[in-house]
């Protein structure tokens, strides 16, 4: 009986399926954590769940004013607020799981030195909370499209699921690949938030991807692109769906992934000596 | 029958540039790069092939050991010696460098107490947080949620933040739910140090218990050696990240301490940051002023002990406990017996000095500790295991008698003897 919980602990350890395993065992600690971030932040914060609906409202109209109204940008046919929401919902989702995630392993140092579970545990806790935050915000833009009298088609609402995936494994792959370059090099931690921030330059949330003319398909290398793009032809049915696009971003997120465990993996060995 | 834990071979290097407190910054490696890139793929090749030796340390080497299913295991062993990198290798905190450890059943440790506590979150909410953390079920830990509030006796205070608990309180909650993991490996470091008495044996009962009637077995660390002999029939001794002796509890810890007591005038300890003070040094004087760590029978000595207060401590004394050779208590005394109460420190720097008469022990070689804790033992700091010799010298008996009496105490007694 004791057989099938034998551990054998070696020098080096590789990736392997009782990596998967072991995550699946330990399946419960991720729904804990993600429960202890946001039970904290309702009692931390006078605002509480308010925060989640706040700051892509007040971006929106921020960048409706600026954007939309002084600057002109083009919105492919579709008002200026609602076509920036879709992209803003997306977007911060995104941001948010992504500075969350980096800072998630030396945030949590004091566990890591004196428990053991899965490190992976805590970066996808981090994302997993951010999904809250969208549902909340999610709100906001159904009450958007019953104003402005938006539709949405069925295949529109029937991809939304594979929307959050992308964004949730995008999210998580870049997020894993900057937790464990945080914990090495401790300088990191000051650069990602002007990283992030460029990021949402390089992104399709308040300019149409079509301004980018022929080096649109260098946007597509960006999964955000291909996530918030279909978002806004499902929804607002600004284009039709692009499936290239949205092919081209799902192999960009799976690559990202990938490289996202690996690296993690290869540090993970010697979180708990470094940080 | 198979052992449960083996250990076999087991080492783990630090390398001390790259180690803990130095921390790389990802400027400094790149802008290494850009302005001397030979040296720096010439380190990292050295590195590579393992010729870079003089940046590394050893923290265990060659350790091997096992222990058998049912049995709890003492790890001995003084500061610095291995024991908690041992530990956190076999719970896979940390990865060994060499060797391997087989671990046959499900795998718990104890490290620290409240591990993943969060001070905003109330008592019934860190339970189970804090239950997760250790790897119990959601379903686990209901379970047993009405027995781990009623050992924590924190009934009333279950829907407080934690923040709000005494420390004792706070303490005790932790270290209920820890007792109430029930893996078939209990890995256990310096806990103890922390919570009262009662509590403490209460809870050392309860894994006594679990060990006897459901076979576990426990890995137990600690500076206590009276914890160690009560619970460990069998300890391993661990020197300079090398193992020492495997034995019987009792022999091993004559062992410890007849190569480590230190019999040293000043003796400095090293910060322990979860302790709310810290002792930083002890210093043996004879009558004249000056450290010494032997001394005459019919000389006064004195204990200097110099303390830091990082917090403010309340209902607190200092205490010194004297043993014998073979670890009895011989004398256990506190600054409350003659102030007759208990004293209040603010943060800040203090300088005790106890003062020991003369012919109060008699010739022989003595441990003693030094403790600030409150009268319910929650400790604020300790300093254990240091020494001293009380040498057959300007003893008066010696004269008489030519040699000396036997027995521990030599208080000369007063006789009033009249011819009647």
């Amino acid at each position: 009986m004791a057989e099938t919980n034998t551990t054998i602990i070696q020098p080096k350890k590789t990736l392997s399926l009782s990596d998967a395993r072991e995550l699946w065992r330990y399946r419960e600690l991720i729904y804990f954590f993600s429960w202890k971030d946001i039970k904290v932040r309702y009692k931390q914060t006078f605002i509480g769940g308010l925060w989640a609906i706040f700051q892509p409202f007040i971006t929106m109209i921020v960048f409706t004013v600026f954007f939309g109204r002084l600057a002109g940008i083009p919105s492919d046919n579709v008002p200026y607020p609602i076509f920036v929401y879709v992209g803003l919902l997306f977007w911060q989702f995104f941001s948010s799981a992504l500075s969350d995630t980096s800072n998630t392993l030396v945030s949590n140092q004091a566990i890591i030195t004196k428990v053991y579970f899965p490190r992976l545990i805590l970066p996808l806790s981090a994302v997993v909370t951010k999904f809250l935050d969208f549902i909340i915000a999610a709100v906001i833009l159904a009450g958007m499209m019953i104003y402005y009298g938006y539709v949405p088609s069925i295949e529109g609402i029937l991809i939304l699921p594979i929307l959050l995936i992308i964004t949730f494994f995008a999210s998580t792959g870049l997020g894993l690949f900057l937790a464990a370059i945080n914990v090495k090099y401790r300088d990191v931690r000051y650069a990602l938030p002007f990283f992030i921030q460029i990021l949402l330059f390089v992104t399709p949330v308040i300019y149409p991807a079509s301004i980018a003319g022929k080096f649109s398909w260098l946007l597509a290398l960006n999964p955000m692109t291909g996530v918030i793009q279909t978002a806004r032809a499902g929804l607002l049915h600004t284009t039709p769906i692009n499936w290239t696009l949205l092919g081209l971003s799902s192999f960009a997120c799976v690559v990202m992934l990938i490289i996202g465990i690996i690296y993690f993996k290869i540090v993970e060995r010697y979180f708990a000596d470094i940080i | 029958m198979e052992p449960i834990i083996e250990v076999k071979n087991l080492g783990k290097k630090y390398n001390i540039r790259s180690g803990r407190g130095g921390y790389v910054a990802l400027r400094d490696v790149l802008t290494n790069i850009i302005k001397s890139p030979f040296v720096f793929a010439k380190t990292k090749a050295k590195n590579a092939i393992g010729l870079n030796k003089k940046d590394e340390f050893w923290a265990l080497k060659n350790v091997s050991f096992e222990v058998q299913r049912g049995e709890v295991m003492g790890i001995i062993g003084g500061n610095g010696a291995g024991k908690s990198t041992l530990l956190k290798i076999l719970t896979g905190i940390t990865l060994p460098t060499e060797g391997e450890a087989i671990l046959r059943g499900h795998v718990s440790s104890l490290l620290e107490v409240g591990t993943g506590f969060h001070p905003e979150l109330t008592g019934r909410e860190n339970i189970f947080l804090n239950g997760a953390i250790l790897g119990m079920k959601k379903a686990d830990i209901e379970k047993r949620f009405d027995s781990i509030v009623e050992f924590a006796g924190i009934e009333r205070f279950l829907d407080t933040p934690v923040k709000q608990y005494s420390s004792g309180m706070y303490v005790r909650l932790a270290f209920s739910v820890a007792a109430h993991i029930e893996p078939d490996i209990l890995l256990v470091d310096e806990v103890l140090a922390v919570g009262d008495a009662e509590f403490q044996k209460k809870c050392l009962g309860k894994m006594n218990e679990v060990t006897k009637t459901e076979g576990r077995t426990i890995l137990f660390v600690s500076h206590n050696m009276a914890a160690i002999q009560s619970l460990c029939k069998r300890s391993v001794l661990i020197e300079k990240g090398q193992v020492v002796m495997v034995g019987n509890t009792s022999d091993v810890i004559d062992r410890y301490l007849s190569s480590s007591l230190k019999h040293e005038a000043i003796t400095e300890f090293a910060d322990r940051p979860n302790l709310p003070a810290t002792i930083n040094t002890v210093t043996l004087l004879n009558h004249a002023g000056d450290p010494r760590s032997e001394f005459s029978i019919s000389e006064p000595l004195s204990i200097q002990v110099e303390f830091t207060c990082k917090k403010k401590l309340t209902d607190t004394t200092l205490s010194l406990i004297i043993y014998s050779h073979d670890r009895d208590i011989l004398l256990y005394s506190s600054e409350a017996d003659t102030l007759e109460t208990l004293s209040e420190y603010e943060p800040g720097h203090y300088l005790s000095t106890i003062s020991i008469p003369p012919f109060l022990l008699n010739v022989g070689r003595y441990s003693f500790d030094i403790i600030l804790h409150t009268p319910n033992i929650f400790l604020a700091a300790e300093a254990r295991d240091m020494g001293f010799e009380i040498k057959n010298i300007d003893n008066p008996r010696s004269i008489i008698f030519q040699g000396n009496h036997p027995g521990r105490i030599a208080l000369p007694l007063v006789y009033k003897t009249k011819q009647q």
